[in-house]
């Protein structure tokens, strides 16, 4: 009696194209493929027959095209006689530019929430509990809405920042204050911040219409290069304390190699903060109409910078929390017969670990906060949806090609997001063997 | 031998603890004061409460409830409270909290999507405690009871709250002596809201419906005789027949014969506020799960053109903003389907939004099937059951139950995502309706009520449904550590 036999050799019969798993996989990929490829060239056609209809075609010409708007906030020079080509630019970039600032901001306030609300202090524990619960479950748009609302109805006109003459007669001050050391003027037309100023640049030259600054860039050198000097340094400590189980005193080089170079550079490039203030006449009183020098942000952009990194640091804050508690209590307590204090069980022992369950969330909220930038759309923030799926979008009246370019660099953003972070995940991950 | 030493022979009473390790003084010491760095952290808590209350409570506090338009409330507080004394002006809530729920929904009709809402709770019950009779007759009487109330408190007239009274009982009945049955409720549910919201002949979504029951009729008898997914295909291919060719004139011949089975129609652009954001919260989740399942497992596929095809699709739509697949409803649509083809904005967006859910979906399903020992599948494998056999009895059960909070955190994403629609010009509770609500010159000035309105019903809505999804987890825990 054999024991083993080997499959049916028998000839191929139609039927077995269903009944029989060795080809069943291959029949339903056809069946499914074919179904798709009809699927699709049924939307091609009725693509063809409405572009038909519409008496429209499908080109891209139209960003080499006059804009003919203006965009508020630019981080690369742009005017109404740029292309429609350099807007989606102008637009990217301030996409970019709010996503960055919020991804640093919630992870701050997030971070800070998550430890915080864990903390053996009641109060500020329920306080955290109620900031993230209530932020939280209210939609972003709402917080997004309320905060451009608070900073165009609350705060003061300019001119009650200004000192007039009864003022300078009777010893007063204006109705309204700069705050933070007399640098910040938040009017109901824009927050005025102080500006970075060399008074001896090093110029600058242009790639593709886009100025590059030199002294930017040597600040960054000397940036990288301390910290590069700093990590030589603190590994050839490492070294001496592995042979010898002492370790030199390093924190006066680190902090003379990392302070000295940018110091020493920003004096000779003559750097200093422009602030922002009223024109002053004699006597002390105010002259013109609004601030001068700084830089004025608008409000659509600290609005939706202040609702994304606030509504996204409550999520940050669970992710972080989560992580920590995912912390066997062993640990902790290991630590503690080791005689670590708390502070250098959090930053030493717990935090290393707990950064490998944080950072997949995080990413996910980076990626979720780079999204929801597209909601500035509602306070008119030009970025890549108001410019690229906006205002270009409605003057050309070019809707296929504006919303697909968009969303393909959407897409192509969050991949990009995604992969790097992924690299940065795998780098924290535990190593096991 | 003088007796010098002393020995004890009572217990001494015990000595009361000293002051500082009891009571409300050891628990400020441990939880308040425990050091420095946490005295100073609880001074700035106590500031920051002290900053919050006192900045906002005479503003809540001088509300006022009753008046005409924004300027005879500021009159109110000024008389109350003092000249130069800001205060709520709740009286827009008061005349307008209707807009905020329904938007433009006949006020006489009411009663239609409120009943709606009470059978969705009918219909998730069997969902959630299936065949249980406690707590389906608890879901399905505390429905029925909130149902009354709220109908009674929007004023409906006589005969319709006695009918959805009438509804409820026997629901209620049902549940208590066949909470099986149930789910007939809940497959009927889908055509029972659309007739109950958007109105016109009862016989559209009754066709609609039979299809449904022609196709699995159809299943059931061949797929014995032709295998699971030929008779899967076969069915499809008629209830698309009939919905395509039969169904209209036999609805069309019924609505002509017996034109009194009807409520009157109601347009998609009545729809407003937070009914409108759960007619699409609602419909986008639950098509989003079938989808998503299909989705997730397509991504667990071996076959690489399904796998290809998921895998494709779940990571572009998880890479675009929901704004954009809005506007993909509002603008591009058009293009990809036939021509002079046009219908409503909210179907449009309600499948593109379905479609969107359904990828973040397919993503927490996957997260489930990921959880599940592989010994699971293996398990079925061996016990001779085919592929969605295993899917059905042993893989999906447990995926899902570890999926229950995603999904549910997934829906109080959408849900709260649902305010985005105003942005491709629906009237979404926080911006469309407001801005209707403050069209009026008598409520222009009333900036801070509506968001304090929406967002609180938001809250409520979202934290409610998270505790639910916590207390879900902790109760569906069965592993035991």
């Amino acid at each position: 009696m054999a024991m083993v036999s080997d499959a049916p050799k028998g000839n191929f019969r139609l039927s077995m194209l269903v009944y029989d798993t060795r080809y069943r996989s291959i029949t339903i990929q056809v069946i499914v493929l074919g179904l798709f490829i009809a699927f699709v060239a049924w939307l091609l056609m009725n693509l063809q027959a409405n572009l038909a209809a519409k008496d429209k075609d499908i080109s891209y010409s139209f960003l080499f095209n006059r804009a003919g708007y203006d965009i508020d906030q630019q981080l690369i020079p742009y005017t109404n006689d740029s292309t429609h080509g350099r807007a989606l630019f102008v637009g990217l970039f301030n996409t970019l530019a709010v996503s960055i600032a919020a991804c640093f901001a919630a992870t701050l306030i997030g971070v800070t929430a998550g430890v915080l609300r864990l903390s053996k202090n009641w109060i500020v524990g329920r306080l955290m509990t109620v900031y993230i619960e209530v932020f939280r479950n209210v939609p972003l748009l709402l917080w997004i809405l309320l905060a451009f609302s608070i900073f165009a109805q609350v705060m003061p006109e300019p001119k009650d920042f200004k000192v007039t003459q009864e003022m300078v007669d009777q010893g007063l001050e204006p109705p309204a204050q700069k705050i933070f050391f007399d640098s910040i003027a938040i009017t109901n037309r824009g927050t005025n911040v102080p500006a970075p100023v060399l008074d001896r640049p090093l110029g600058s030259f242009s790639v593709l219409n886009v100025p590059i600054n030199l002294s930017v860039l040597a600040a960054v050198a000397v940036i990288w290069g301390s910290f590069w000097v700093n990590g030589r340094i603190r590994a050839s400590a490492k070294a001496i304390q592995e042979d010898t189980g002492f370790r030199p005193v390093t924190w006066w080089k680190s902090l003379l190699v990392l302070i000295l170079p940018i110091t020493a550079l920003l004096f000779a490039l003559g750097f200093h903060w422009d602030i922002p203030a009223f024109a002053v006449g004699e006597s002390g009183v105010s002259k013109g109409f609004n601030f001068v020098g700084g830089i004025s942000l608008a409000h659509s952009f600290t609005a939706l910078f202040l609702a994304l990194s606030i509504y996204h640091g409550t999520y940050i804050a669970e992710a972080v929390r989560a992580g920590i508690l995912a912390i066997s209590r062993g640990q902790t307590e290991a630590a503690y017969a080791l005689g670590m204090r708390p502070n250098r069980t959090m930053n030493l022992i717990i935090l290393p670990q707990a950064l490998r369950v944080i950072v997949p969330p995080l990413i996910s909220q980076y990626l979720n906060i780079t999204k929801n930038s597209t909601l500035g759309m509602a306070i008119s923030y030009l970025d890549l949806k108001g410019t690229l799926g906006g205002i270009t979008l409605n003057q050309t009246g070019r809707e296929l090609e504006c919303m697909l370019l968009m969303m393909l660099i959407y897409l192509f953003l969050s991949l990009t997001i995604s992969v790097g972070m992924n690299i940065f995940n795998n780098s924290v991950k535990l190593k096991e063997r | 031998m003088s007796n010098s030493h002393f020995v004890r022979t009572q217990m001494l009473p015990a000595q009361k603890p000293p002051v500082g390790e009891t009571g409300v003084i050891k628990w400020m010491r441990e939880n308040l004061f425990s050091s420095w760095f946490n005295a100073i952290l609880t001074f700035i808590g106590l500031w920051a409460v002290y900053a919050l209350v006192s900045s906002s409570a005479p503003w809540f506090l001088n509300g006022v409830w009753t008046a005409s338009s924004v300027d005879e409330c500021r009159a109110i507080i000024a008389a109350s409270a003092g000249e130069g004394a800001s205060g709520a002006c709740w009286a827009m809530i008061n005349e307008r909290w209707h807009q905020f729920m329904f938007g433009f929904f006949d006020r006489d009709e009411y009663w239609r999507p409120l009943l709606a809402f009470a059978l969705l709770f009918v219909a998730l019950s069997p969902v959630l405690y299936f065949n249980l009779r406690r707590p389906t007759m608890i879901m399905v009487g505390g429905a029925g009871a909130v149902l009354v109330v709220l109908l009674w408190g929007v004023g409906t007239d006589g005969w319709h709250l006695f009918l959805a009274a009438a509804v409820m009982a026997a629901l209620a009945a049902l549940a208590w002596f066949a909470p099986k049955h149930l789910l007939w409720v809940t497959l009927a549910f889908p055509a029972t809201a659309f007739f109950l919201l958007w109105g016109g002949s009862v016989w559209a979504p009754v066709g609609v419906m039979l299809g449904f029951g022609i196709a699995v009729l159809i299943w059931r008898a061949l797929h014995g005789l032709i295998g699971v997914t030929p008779a899967a295909a076969v069915a499809a291919l008629v209830a698309f027949v009939w919905w395509g060719f039969l169904q209209g004139l036999l609805t069309g011949a019924l609505a002509q014969a017996l034109p009194a089975f009807s409520l009157p129609a109601e347009d998609s652009d009545r729809f407003g506020g937070f009914l409108l954001s759960f007619v699409i919260g609602v419909s986008a989740i639950s098509a989003s799960l079938p989808i998503g399942i299909l989705l997730a497992l397509g991504r667990r596929s071996d076959m690489f053109l399904i796998k290809t095809l998921s895998v494709g699709f779940i990571e572009f739509v998880r890479g675009v903003p929901l704004i954009t697949m809005l506007f993909t409803a509002s603008l591009l649509l058009q293009y990809f389907l036939p021509p002079q083809t046009n219908f409503d904005l909210i179907l449009r967006v309600i499948i593109l939004v379905s479609l969107f859910a359904s990828a973040y979906i397919a993503e927490v399903i996957r997260g489930g099937l990921a959880a599940l020992p592989r010994g699971q599948q293996e398990a079925a494998d061996s016990l001779g059951l085919d592929y969605w056999q295993a899917q059905r009895l042993i893989i999906m059960p447990q995926a899902l139950k570890v999926a229950i909070p995603g999904i549910v955190s997934s829906f109080i994403g959408l849900f709260k995502d649902t305010t985005l629609v105003a942005l491709v010009g629906l009237a979404d509770p926080l911006q469309g309706i407001t801005k209707v609500v403050k069209a009026d010159i008598a409520w222009k000035a009333a900036y801070w009520e509506p968001f304090i309105f929406v967002g609180a019903i938001f809250f409520i809505f979202c934290f409610s449904m998270s505790r639910y999804s916590m207390y879900l987890e902790q109760k569906l825990k069965t592993d035991h550590r």
